[in-house]
């Protein structure tokens, strides 16, 4: 995986320092909050309903095991012993104080991390495909193109102050495993005559004006991937909305401009940025290519002894096939049935270090579904690791199943919320889990929103979930029919909303008409779309 | 009753006015009536705490505070998922009333 150069250090070594003094001087009562909230938020430092909460980045997801030790150490020494996994690969503090948070910082520089740009009106932490570099199904690995983007987005002086904040996904396969066109820009790399090139959508994204992006370009040559970006950026950062708010992300420009004429702009500006030159030299990408060159695979055994039912079941269930036949990826989910989904123990985050280094060439992902991941396990060590992640409360089998809920803190942790989240998500999982339906139900996104800025990604459920704040209660509406994958769609509404207990039973419901509806095979996002709303809505209303 | 919450500059942590100063306990607050505005400049300016606000409350028999919305109402106790890291308090009661 990448490595600092001497650059990235003395940047990030820099903006600690900065922050530092930043900091000080709020305490010390020179500088207002007004004044001061621009700067925090620049170093991913938030207030939210009970404390300070602190975002770190984790570019395209991936760390190493002492990196992830380090996150184990700052939940310890600034926190309360566990961090939060999010919907964009990043971990979050729910109870950093002001006071340590340089201190903080300082200790994540020593690991090549930082909090840099995951906040703010400018590109966030790059994401992409958590099974990069292990997918059998990939063209190339496309780490190096999002480090690439991370390093060009990094500080990029024009584009500091957007109209609002801008998110971008890299990944390299028919799969769409990052929600690629519910992003700002989605990239795909792609090989057309054996050439590398990217395939730009802009234009996408959740929140409360959900959209999914249009193709903008099916093919840019590698060696202008950054200008072509810088392009798109260029048109939005001049023509978005600065006026409102709600009406500033990108995805509103492109729909009012029109996706042909978002695109005629952006050629535009494409041509004259290409006589300008921005374009960094092939050789940087080489060179940052070579840090992600693939681990020494050995063969082995293909086959596991399934003996065990449960082992066999958690084999099925939350293993992915690898591009070499003796390895699989290992989802650990941080789901257990009736858990907060995304929360990791300090413990637990050490465990999964040290699992890492024993089995997976000392790498591991954080998915954008708040599991994490071993990339790269020998098949004849999946009855070790399996065993220690299932002692440490880490083995669910659930990937993909209902358990496998996408739930934002909701108002427990986030001041923005309206509604609970997570304490849904932790009744679902349990109702599931306890009456055994969780298998014969079979593959089901379910995904929750505490509000309407969709960080659970709701409208990408095949079941979702908005909690509303209705007359000071909290209500919950109901949507299905979402996907963030290569069948992408957004979910529609069914209906009135229910109480908590009401949305829980209407979640059971839906499931029931689609058990009865199935046909063999079919997914119950396969049913909805065959069948339609009409029979669920009949079932929650009729 | 109108009572003022905000966060402790240095950590962070949900506060109420207790008529002298900032407490961490919710059934502390006090009813400041006509006065909240001039508090909250004045003690907003003195970095006693962090972007205060005021709210209505009401408090029963038993003397125990009850924010009217339930966003600070869980931010009177703390996270209804995680209540190992509840704020202490006196209201044994406080987790029915959150929601």
């Amino acid at each position: 995986m990448y490595r600092y150069d001497q650059y990235d250090k003395a940047m990030v070594d820099a903006r600690v320092a900065e922050f530092r003094d930043q900091a000080r001087r709020r305490l010390e009562g020179k500088l207002t909050e007004d004044q001061f909230k621009p700067l925090r938020l620049m170093n991913g430092l938030y207030l939210q309903l009970h404390a300070y909460m602190l975002r770190v980045a984790i570019p395209y997801g991936t760390i190493d095991a002492r990196q992830m030790e380090m996150l184990a150490d700052i939940a310890d020494k600034y926190d309360r012993g566990y961090g939060h996994f999010t919907t964009r690969q990043n971990i979050q503090y729910n109870w950093i104080k002001l006071e340590d948070t340089a201190d903080a910082l300082a200790d994540l520089a020593t690991v090549e991390m930082h909090a840099i740009q995951t906040s703010g009106n400018c590109i966030r932490n790059i994401s992409a495909d958590h099974f990069a570099g292990a997918a059998a199904d990939e063209v190339v690995d496309p780490r190096p193109y999002a480090e690439l983007m991370r390093q060009w987005s990094s500080f990029h002086p024009e584009f500091t102050y957007l109209p609002r904040k801008f998110k971008i996904a890299v990944i390299a396969s028919e799969k769409d495993r990052a929600a690629m066109r519910l992003h700002d820009i989605g990239v795909r790399i792609v090989k057309r005559d054996g050439e590398v090139g990217a395939e730009f959508y802009a234009g996408g994204g959740m929140g409360r004006t959900p959209m999914i992006a249009p193709l903008i370009r099916d093919f840019v040559p590698i060696d202008q991937m950054i200008t072509y970006a810088e392009a798109c950026l260029r048109v939005y950062n001049r023509y978005g909305r600065r006026d409102n708010k709600y009406k500033a992300r990108i995805k509103i420009l492109v729909h009012e401009l029109g996706a042909a004429e978002y695109i005629r702009q952006v050629e535009e500006e494409f041509a004259h940025m290409l006589s300008v030159g921005v374009e960094p030299p092939r050789e940087e990408l080489a060179r940052i290519a070579e840090y992600f060159a693939p681990p020494a695979f050995v063969d082995g055994p293909k086959t596991v002894d399934r003996s065990d039912p449960d082992f066999a079941l958690w084999v099925d269930r939350n293993t992915h096939r690898h591009k070499h036949d003796a390895y699989v990826s290992a989802v650990i989910s941080l789901k257990p049935a009736g858990g907060i989904p995304g929360d990791a123990t300090s413990e637990q985050m050490r465990l999964v270090a040290r699992l890492a280094r024993e089995y997976s060439f000392d790498e591991l992902r954080v998915m954008h579904t708040q599991n994490l991941l071993l990339p790269h396990v020998r098949i004849a060590d999946l009855p070790a690791v399996w065993q220690a992640l299932d002692e440490a409360g880490l083995g669910s089998p659930n990937m993909d199943t209902i358990e496998d809920i996408i739930a934002c803190p909701g108002l427990d942790y986030c001041s923005l919320a309206n509604a609970r989240s997570i304490p849904l998500a932790q009744r679902i999982s349990e109702r599931f889990a306890e009456t055994g339906r969780t298998e014969v139900v079979g593959e089901l996104k379910l995904k929750i929103s505490g509000c309407i800025n969709a960080c659970g990604h709701h409208h990408a459920g095949h079941i979702g979930i908005l909690g509303v704040d209705k007359k000071g209660t909290e209500n919950y509406q109901l949507s299905l029919g979402g996907s963030e994958a290569e069948d992408v769609s957004l979910a529609k509404i069914t209906g009135p909303g229910f109480d908590e207990d009401g949305v829980i039973a209407a979640v059971e419901k839906v499931t029931d008409v689609y058990l009865a509806a199935r046909s063999d095979g079919e997914r119950f996002l396969d049913t909805y779309r065959r069948i339609g709303m009409e029979p669920f809505k009949e079932a929650l209303y009729g | 009753m109108k009572i003022l919450t905000g966060n402790d500059l240095r950590t962070g942590a949900v506060t109420w006015w207790n008529g002298t100063g900032w407490s961490l306990f919710v059934d502390d607050a006090v009813d400041v009536g006509e006065d909240a505005e001039e508090i909250l400049a004045r003690e907003e300016a003195a970095r006693r705490v962090n972007v205060p606000y005021a709210i209505e409350a009401t408090i029963d028999a038993a003397g125990h505070v009850r924010p009217a919305h339930i966003k600070d109402r869980v931010r009177a106790l703390g996270p209804t998922v995680r209540r190992d890291l509840a704020v202490p308090t006196a209201n044994k009661t406080g987790w029915d009333w959150v929601i």
